[in-house]
């Protein structure tokens, strides 16, 4: 650890409600939570329900290379004929897979590392947070580029790259707090009782700490769902797979600009938008509301950690 | 003294970083398929014999661990390998790009910081105003889009006006110096913008909580309470303590830019540095993919170790 004003997440007494109370409590009190949980509401929708409301099949070319919008096609079509609103739907899906798949790693690897951090301290704390101080500086996009490049495009390739790559700011959040859990009476009554770490760390660690990992999940999200973009501009995406990113990457190398197609390149970014929007806002207030102090830290130089043009630090509002 | 152990850790912890970066650029390369022996000796009636030179050639008959020792010492004389595209040293390639980077890089944040931290202030001193929805809502818009997104917009909404791809003309032809200068200013006008137009949301949202931060402290309610009109509270008392973090914040974000400019300099074209690690992985150039990491690494973890400095510095109530 380094410059930090002040602990972050070190909160001496939260009363904890129900999980769902909070989502509620939120979404209720903070018009910024509802805004972004009706975004990703109807973005999630599209995407789940994409194979029956897509008007057209995914690989039916239905018109001429980036046909403009007309009644039948409200978004046009791309370069390959194929109806632009089937197209997005359908990339929708994908770039929220990816985005929670690779959140998914990250919240497994972060978890992992800040309980045991905070949990175990010492010298199992100085060895993982060194460990974590690293990750952090290592600039994370050019290291993705050299081992999506080397290992291959793929979907799975792709998330395990965004995944191992975005777990520290979690494991710093969720150590913080398995610090000051960890002070607190029931648990040493346990440890008193004979209970094992096991069963301390699941019993009465885990469900503190739920709601905070919640949080950072929903904002870890929106960052995934950005590398995957770019990577997928890059040319390293999964070329089988079309995601939002891979539509915008399509579109420009297909020179969509100078066909004036402008439709094929603004609209895949205008969900992307709303996605990382949605998520960002909703993280946000869940943060605020879960953990008011945590906003003191995000202004610490180190615990702050900036967006490097992709990716990362959704956090650092 | 606390500080210069303060100084001493940090710098430690830096060449470590760098030291780790080194190694695993030296065994994620050793991980690519192929290698130069398989590469080189595709030609017809490729002997054993000519594998074996090869393999020799490259020093690839030689350990594991003999070959990171030469590496290291190849790394220590500057020496980064010759790059496959054109046959020339990567890091003579490298000095060009990132001479071709930085000025845009630069121009774009120092557009971002003015324009960032103003409107970050002034949202927080108008709190709850329509200028503070309007200014937080547009930094969280530019916050939110993809930086080669925004990059192509632009293009699509400047198209004509400026020129969206390339550092000259190349029809210039005896160009002046200040025709050079100028057209080059004209090329980078966009992608300039696109990039701080990204870290405009940033920095703006950043110097918001700043100064939201500050607005709160005890010694700003003292001053109101003495009576100083609200301009001067901000200007001698909230402002300087709001922009100590971002100074540093300024100083982290510069080493990671360089890394980002990798989508804006796709987008337009700028023979810089991001453009080379894209070229680099169209063509599968694996020493100049090395080369490239290697500076934007060593980049990021120097500016890091300059912020965490500068705060040191800067905030006297910094303790280790």
């Amino acid at each position: 650890m380094s410059v930090v004003v002040q602990e972050p997440g070190i909160v001496e007494a939260t009363p904890t409600p129900s999980k769902g109370g909070v989502l509620w409590k939120t979404i209720r009190e903070r018009k910024s939570a509802a805004l972004g949980a009706f975004i990703l509401l109807v973005l999630v929708l599209g995407a789940v329900l994409a194979p029956w409301i897509a008007p057209y099949g995914l690989h039916e070319q239905v018109g001429p290379p980036f046909g403009a919008p007309s009644w039948s096609h409200p978004f046009g079509l791309d370069d390959g004929g194929i109806d632009m609103l089937t197209l997005l739907l359908w990339a929708t899906r994908i770039s929220i897979v990816v985005g929670l798949a690779a959140t998914f790693v990250a919240m497994v690897i972060g978890g992992t590392v800040g309980v045991a951090a905070g949990y175990f301290g010492g010298v199992t704390d100085g060895v993982l947070m060194r460990i974590t101080d690293f990750f952090l500086v290592i600039p994370d996009v050019p290291l993705m580029i050299v081992v999506a490049a080397i290992w291959g495009p793929s979907l799975f390739h792709i998330i395990i790259v965004i995944g191992i790559l975005l777990w520290t700011s979690t494991a710093r959040v969720i150590r913080a707090q398995v610090l000051s859990v960890r002070q607190r009476v029931y648990v040493k009554r346990a440890r008193a009782l004979g209970a094992g770490h096991l069963r301390i760390v699941g019993r009465h660690v885990l469900p503190q700490i739920a709601p905070l990992l919640i949080a950072n999940t929903v904002l870890t999200i929106a960052v995934a769902i950005f590398d995957e973009t770019a990577l997928a501009f890059l040319g390293l995406g999964d070329p089988s797979r079309i995601s939002l990113g891979k539509m915008i990457e399509n579109a420009f190398q297909r020179a969509a600009i100078s066909a004036g197609a402008w439709w094929a390149i603004v609209l895949p970014g205008i969900v992307i938008v709303l996605l990382i929007l949605g998520c960002t806002l909703m993280g946000q207030a869940l943060e605020d509301t879960l953990n008011p102090r945590l906003r003191v830290a995000h202004i610490g130089a180190r615990t702050f950690r900036l967006r490097p043009l992709v990716g990362r630090g959704a956090e650092a509002l | 003294m606390k500080g210069a152990d303060y100084i001493v850790k940090r710098v430690l912890f830096a060449i470590v970083t760098v030291f780790v970066a080194v190694t695993i650029n030296f065994v994620l390369f050793r991980l690519a398929p192929g290698n130069a022996v398989s590469n080189l000796s595709r030609v017809p009636h490729a002997t054993p014999e000519l594998r074996l030179a090869i393999r020799r050639e490259f020093g690839l008959d030689k350990s594991k661990f003999q070959q990171y020792v030469i590496y290291l010492k190849q790394l220590g004389h500057g020496n980064l390998g010759i790059s496959f595209q054109n046959q020339q040293p990567v890091s003579k390639n490298l000095r060009t790009e990132l001479g071709n980077t930085v000025p845009m890089v630069l121009l774009g944040t120092v557009f971002a910081i003015i324009l960032g931290t103003f409107v970050g202030v002034v949202a927080a001193w108008r709190r709850g105003t329509f200028i503070e929805g309007a200014g937080v809502s547009s930094a969280l818009a530019f916050y939110a889009m993809p930086t080669h997104w925004l990059g192509l917009m632009l293009v699509i909404l400047f198209a004509g006006t400026f020129p969206s791809g390339g550092m000259t003309n190349d029809f210039l032809i005896n160009p002046t110096w200040w025709q050079h200068f100028k057209d080059v200013l004209d090329h980078m006008f966009l992608p300039a913008l696109t990039l701080g137009l990204v870290l405009f949301g940033q920095y703006a949202l950043i110097a918001r909580s700043s100064m939201l931060e500050t607005l709160g402290e005890d010694y700003i309610l003292t001053a109101r309470a003495k009576g100083l009109a609200p301009w001067a509270i901000v200007r001698k008392h909230a402002l300087r303590n709001a922009l100590l973090p971002i100074t540093t914040l300024v100083a982290l974000s510069l080493g990671y830019i360089v890394a980002g400019a990798i989508l804006i300099e796709t987008v337009f074209s700028w023979p810089g540095i991001g453009r080379a690690v894209y070229d680099a992985v169209l063509a599968r150039d694996y020493p100049m993919l090395q080369g490239a990491f290697l500076i934007l690494t060593v980049s990021v973890v120097f500016f890091n170790l300059v912020a965490d400095l500068l705060y040191f510095k800067l905030d006297p109530r910094i303790t280790t």
